[in-house]
């Protein structure tokens, strides 16, 4: 079967809606009741976050859901069990994302394994450099059919994003500044010439931009330069525990979509 | 050299440069220039101008007879305690505030934990005139409140991190978030021989005056350059790697590193990484790490704020996998114990991180011949309220 992935970027194009949340937050048992009402609600890809005790790249928001999320008693194995029968429910790609000391810690081919026995599509572990990934892990990535999804910055140099786009398959994760995640910079504030500048590179890879989306507006900009863009910190922020969640989570999709 | 870092930044299986782009092209250019920085006459020149009438080195070698007689053998201190600010930290602070200004930083950022890293990273950015900002968490700000004023007076910032357990791995972790957000303007001054490479080899290289006048000072005070052996407290252990430096390759010199044991390494309270640790990935380097199964960083504790750090850098995690250096742990009783016998044997009060080297000198076999070096790493000033309450002078 081909990598949903790949399926969903050759059959949409323009404005794809991909959402980022952290598992385990608000409740422990919140994770397949997001991901159902997210796909219900127009969402085209979603990013399951693994919560580390340490999350470096990330800005508040996520920080604050990922330490609720392991005092809720969140973990990978956990995760994992949690998401077992989600193939039998839910069609739109999956992509796991998170640290790589838990991913290093539970194996990375059996990460690998896991992942191609549920159905997940991809996996982003900002910490886990390009040159490591070549070296180490590849082998594991494409034996699962797993795509390693890569960040490219406004910094990283163009033979860089070249090596990065040979490297990838599913797409490229832009991030839109530099700066860790939910920072409140908007994305108008951003170089567009960074953008044009990857837009013109002709990259083999399709590209989503991530970082300071937050809202319609900033969503619809950020589209204009890619096939789609990432919404994180915005819709953590916007999750009610309880009763509420779903609503949440449809409302907040709804506000989103083009 | 066999224990040098290689070209991709690793000490055997550890270390490396486990960055996320964000941090990409602040790692490269520090990988690609550091070395033909530092290694510059110029470079060099300044450097050591600064370390001898700025930091006030050579440090001496003391030779301390009264605990040597306790012991039965020959004890040597090197006294680090006696630098400017009152550690070895400053050594490491001056040598990247030069390379910061070669590669046109304007604004320094820092983390740290007892306070000793910050103070000597604010001087420094006093010295050279740098806007400097230094992220403490917020329990240690509380604790070490005379060493945040100390800053605050040299002109830094400091803000406390109210995140995880608000102690050192928190203040490092928002220390990394602030220079990706800051990609162009900053250079992150780390205090210790950890986080990506190239950091756990240039704050080597900057420690290592430490071993490289150890060296003479033996030769002229012992007829030898080689002691029997040479200890020193290990957090993430920048003291211990410049202490080992020169002496890596003379295999028949035993390096012990000291870790924090807290209340004992069979406990959860506890910083003795390599006691308890497992290989992992954490502030951008693969090292040993205190880790739950699922790859949680734990909470470490030690009575000495210095040491008390989940990982360890992986130069130290590199020797005690092969055997070159040997690592042993002390109680924060065991340190206190320590700290009173050589403040009453010789007229010194220790840090309570350098009262671990000296609380090894208990659990060791020594011989009347044999010559010990200890390295005495900072003073024991920031600690007096510890040691009164708990000597209850």
């Amino acid at each position: 079967m081909k990598n949903r992935i790949n399926q969903l970027f050759e059959s949409k194009k323009k404005n794809i809606f991909s959402v980022y949340f952290t598992a385990g937050f608000p409740q422990l048992n919140s994770t397949t009741d997001i991901i159902h009402e997210l796909e219900k609600n127009g969402a085209d890809l979603i990013e399951i976050g693994i919560p580390f005790s340490d999350p470096t790249a990330d800005g508040p928001t996520i920080q604050r859901s990922s330490e609720a999320a392991l005092k809720n008693g969140m973990s990978l194995k956990l995760l994992f069990e949690q998401l077992k029968d989600i193939r039998k429910t839910v069609k739109i790609p999956l992509i796991l994302m998170g640290y790589f000391n838990p991913v290093m810690q539970f194996g990375v081919a059996a990460f690998c394994e896991k992942c191609r026995e549920i159905g997940i599509d991809g996996a982003i572990l900002p910490d886990l450099p390009l040159e490591e990934y070549e070296l180490h892990f590849k082998k594991d990535f494409e034996q699962n059919q797993l795509h390693n999804i890569l960040l490219i910055t406004p910094q990283t140099p163009e033979e860089r994003i070249r090596k990065i786009d040979a490297a990838s398959g599913g797409f490229i994760y832009m991030v839109s500044s530099a700066s860790t995640t939910g920072t409140g910079k908007k994305v108008e504030d951003f170089r567009q010439d960074y953008f044009e500048r990857v837009e013109q590179m002709n990259l083999k890879n399709p590209r989503l931009i991530g970082f300071g989306i937050s809202d319609r507006a900033t969503f619809s900009n950020a589209c204009k330069f890619a096939s789609g863009a990432i919404i994180g910190s915005a819709f953590v922020k916007a999750l009610e525990p309880d009763s509420g969640l779903k609503t949440s989570v449809a409302d907040f999709a709804k506000s989103i979509v083009l | 050299m066999k224990y040098d870092v290689n070209e991709k930044g690793y000490y055997g299986e550890f270390g490396g440069a486990w960055i996320p782009e964000m941090m990409y092209a602040n790692i490269d250019e520090l990988r690609r220039r550091y070395l033909e920085i530092i290694e510059s006459p110029e470079f060099k020149n300044e450097f050591e101008q600064l370390l001898k009438n700025y930091v006030g080195r050579p440090s001496p070698l003391y030779f301390a007879g009264r605990l040597s007689e306790h012991y039965g053998t020959r004890i040597f201190l090197k006294r680090e305690d006696l630098n400017h600010t009152g550690s070895h930290k400053l050594n490491n602070t001056v040598g990247q505030i030069l390379l910061a200004q070669k590669l046109g930083k304007t604004r320094i950022i820092a983390e740290t934990g007892a306070g000793q890293h910050g103070v000597a990273t604010a001087t420094v950015c006093a010295l050279k005139g740098l806007k400097c900002v230094v992220y403490m968490g917020a329990l240690d700000v509380k604790r070490q409140a005379p060493n945040v004023k100390k800053m605050k007076m040299l002109g830094a910032e400091v803000v406390p991190v109210h995140s995880g357990n608000k102690t050192l791995k928190d203040a490092t972790n928002e220390a990394m978030r602030d220079w990706i957000n800051n990609p162009e303007d900053t250079h992150y001054i780390i205090g210790s021989v950890v986080g990506p490479h190239p950091y756990p080899d240039m704050v080597a290289r900057f420690q290592s005056v430490i071993s490289k006048e150890m060296k003479s000072q033996l030769l002229e005070q012992t007829g030898s350059e080689f002691p029997t052996r040479i200890l020193a407290c290990v957090g993430g252990g920048s003291n211990a790697a410049g202490a080992f430096y020169h002496y890596l390759d003379d295999e028949q010199v035993e390096l012990i590193g000291v870790e924090a044991a807290g209340k004992g390494v069979e406990t959860s309270e506890t910083a003795a990484t390599l006691q308890v640790g497992l290989p992992g990935v954490l502030h951008s380097s693969k090292t040993m790490l205190m880790q739950n199964s699922d790859g949680q960083i734990t909470e470490p504790y030690s009575i000495s704020a210095g040491l008390d750090y989940p990982g360890i850098g992986p130069l130290h995690s590199y020797l005690f996998k092969c055997g070159r250096a040997k690592y042993l742990a002390a109680t924060d009783e065991e340190v206190l114990k320590a700290a009173l016998l050589l403040t009453q044997k010789e007229g010194i009060i220790p840090a309570l991180e350098s009262a671990h080297a000296l609380a090894a000198l208990e659990k060791l076999k020594l011989k009347p011949d044999d010559v010990n070096v200890i390295n005495l790493s900072g003073s024991g000033n920031k600690d007096m309220e510890t040691y009164l309450d708990y000597f209850g002078y």
